[in-house]
């Protein structure tokens, strides 16, 4: 079987492991969205400038420090994540009590500040980012020929969204996470410090973004505006899934990457487009998203 | 009664403007925006609807009344008028399905189906242009006799139009209509309690706000002779809600001062960076006029961190007057 519908199978299986590549980028994403959303009723915007941050920071450790890619996989994001906490701290704990989308505006604001700052300094040319070497070449499946850094990208992605999702649902600390987002006044009569949970949850989600980045920095170009068209398609992606459910967010992540993948190979013209087409058709369908409920 | 002598001198001031050596052009630039964001303003500002997309409106009006005036020869009423009809169009599909949801999805809603007819207005090449824009659209004769070519002239239309614009956001604000979108505003259940059909009233605020939108756009790419991607582009939508932000959300006269003050920045930004270099001797003021987003984004964080009422809102909530406490 060389061929189906027509489609080289080799090709075909390609694109798929592409779009899987891609969905991982908006699983991670978006679950960060909807942890940060679910605690402190913001959309984080600058999402996509923190993703574009965690690329940069690992592209700047490899060429001024001559550190490796796995210690700025580590590094970049913790970084990433003070950077969200200072932000937490200084400008977002403010607008809490006002209506949400003062939080989504703030979000903008720093998006362009970031990026303009990125831009001024690099231009909008991309970096270039070498697969790590341990990484490097590819595997023969038989079927098609598997780039290994890409599935690492798969691999680490999913094992990065199920731990979170493991330490949501099942775990303790995830146990007043939840309850946090349910009733905060009460969480913190019980004694849990609610503000300080909050600033390290807006860390953590950020700190996926800036991980995703370095992830997604030697297959995509690092340069400033990277961030800027992912954050809207992870929106689309977001108001699909609804962000209600934590697996609900990383299987609309995960899923609309391979529908984007398969566009590619069926309609090309579409698959920039396609997951906002997918949009229409679910607020069509299921006003509320996939796994919402409406708050 | 104040008000009244308030919009006459304002008026006086717009006709007057040309004569005492504002360049038309730019002044017209400014109407356009102005009323750009007194169209968005009609949708925050007095529905509560945060609308994350109006670039698709003023940018695809703009094109398709450059299509209108270049390709198709159509007169200049007549191409502006299908400029605003394009617009409304896309703004009936666009509003309703935002409106399917509340609150943040709802922005995020119309994010992304403006940034489908960004990628849409990319691949349509023939009609836009792509990446290099419509160029050389011509501006033609008002009814026929008043020709345009004249950059005053022009200015006076433009002006015409946007006092049109701004009439027609008054009369709908304190008109009854206006009174139910205020009330969906302030409280969207109770709202539907009392029987009115929430979704209905949304959904004819959008589609207004997106015609006057277009309105804007369409006039805008008369004054400049050409369209380009930048007037669909996010950024755009951005920054109309920037100019309503600081000119003070939800009153009338504050998107037209936050049009003026974002647009006479953007356009001033590289003499303020000049002379900043010169007062405090660092040298990288001198690429501030290239760094128009970076100080955009800057506005923004000051402005909803300190400075939420915006200009005219915190004058109204300085000096109450008569106003009755909201």
């Amino acid at each position: 079987m060389d061929e189906i519908f027509g489609i080289p199978t080799a090709a075909l299986m390609s694109q798929l492991l592409l779009g899987l590549v891609n969905g991982s980028f908006y699983a991670m994403l978006s679950l960060g969205l909807a942890v940060i959303f679910g605690l402190l009723n913001v959309i984080n915007f600058s999402h996509g400038a923190l993703y574009m941050m965690g690329a940069f920071l690992a592209w700047m450790g490899i060429e001024y420090f001559h550190l490796n890619y796995w210690i700025m996989l580590v590094l970049a994001p913790l970084v990433v994540g003070a950077f969200g906490i200072v932000i937490e701290k200084t400008m977002l704990r403010w607008l809490y009590k006002l209506d949400h989308l003062y939080g989504l505006l703030l979000t903008f604001g720093i998006t362009l500040m970031v990026e303009g700052v990125f831009r001024s300094f690099y231009g909008v040319s991309g970096q270039p980012f070498s697969v790590p070497e341990q990484l490097a070449g590819a595997t023969d499946l038989g079927f098609m020929v598997m780039p290994n850094y890409r599935a690492w990208v798969v691999l680490a992605s999913l094992t990065v969204c199920l731990s979170t999702w493991f330490v949501i649902e099942k775990t303790k600390l995830g146990s007043y996470l939840r309850a946090g987002t349910e009733n905060p006044k009460l969480v913190e009569a019980f004694g849990v410090n609610v503000p300080l949970m909050v600033t390290l949850t807006y860390g953590f989600g950020v700190a996926l973004a800036g991980f995703a980045g370095v992830l997604a920095a030697p297959v995509i170009q690092v340069q400033p505006l990277m961030g800027q068209n992912l954050i809207i398609v992870v929106f689309a992606v977001v108001v699909i899934g609804g962000m209600g459910s934590i697996l609900g967010s990383i299987l609309t992540g995960l899923g609309l990457g391979v529908i984007e993948g398969l566009t590619k190979v069926f309609y090309p013209e579409f698959s920039s487009t396609v997951v906002f087409l997918v949009m229409v058709v679910v607020l069509l369908l299921r006003p509320a998203g996939l796994f919402g409920k409406e708050k | 009664m104040n008000k009244k002598i308030g919009y006459g001198i304002v008026l006086l001031v717009a006709l007057a403007a040309p004569l005492v050596g504002g360049y038309p052009p730019f002044l017209s630039k400014l109407l356009c925006f102005s009323l750009f964001a007194c169209a968005f303003n009609l949708l925050i500002g007095y529905t509560g609807l945060l609308s994350f997309g109006h670039a698709a409106f003023f940018g695809t009006a703009g094109y398709a009344a450059g299509n209108a005036l270049k390709v198709w020869g159509l007169p200049v009423e007549l191409g502006i008028l299908v400029g605003v009809g394009v617009a409304a169009l896309i703004g009936l599909v666009m509003g309703g399905l935002a409106i399917r949801r509340q609150g943040i999805y709802f922005s995020m809603i119309t994010l992304a189906l403006a940034q489908m007819v960004y990628f849409g207005a990319l691949r349509a090449g023939e009609l836009t242009g792509g990446e290099d824009g419509l160029q050389g659209v011509p501006r033609g004769k008002l009814l026929g006799f008043i020709d345009l070519s004249n950059d005053t002239t022009l200015y006076y239309l433009v002006l015409a139009i946007a006092v049109g614009g701004f009439a027609l956001i008054l009369r709908t604000v304190h008109s009854p209509f206006g009174q139910v979108l205020k009330a969906i505003k302030e409280n969207e259940p109770r709202a539907i309690s009392l029987g009115y059909d929430v979704d209905k009233y949304k959904l004819l605020a959008f589609v207004l706000s997106a015609a006057l939108a277009g309105l804007a756009g369409a006039v805008n790419t008369l004054v400049q002779g050409f369209e380009t991607l930048t007037d669909v582009h996010w950024t755009m939508s951005g920054l109309v809600i920037l100019m309503t932000l600081v000119g003070g959300m939800g009153t009338l006269a504050g998107p037209v001062l936050g049009a003026m003050v974002i647009i006479a920045l953007e356009n001033k930004l590289g003499d303020l960076g000049q002379l900043l270099a010169g007062l405090t001797h660092i040298e990288w003021f001198n690429t501030l006029g290239e760094a128009v987003n970076m100080v955009t984004g800057f506005i923004f964080v000051v402005c909803v961190l300190l400075f939420r009422r915006g200009i005219i809102g915190e004058f109204i909530a300085r000096f109450p007057g008569n106003r009755k406490p909201a």
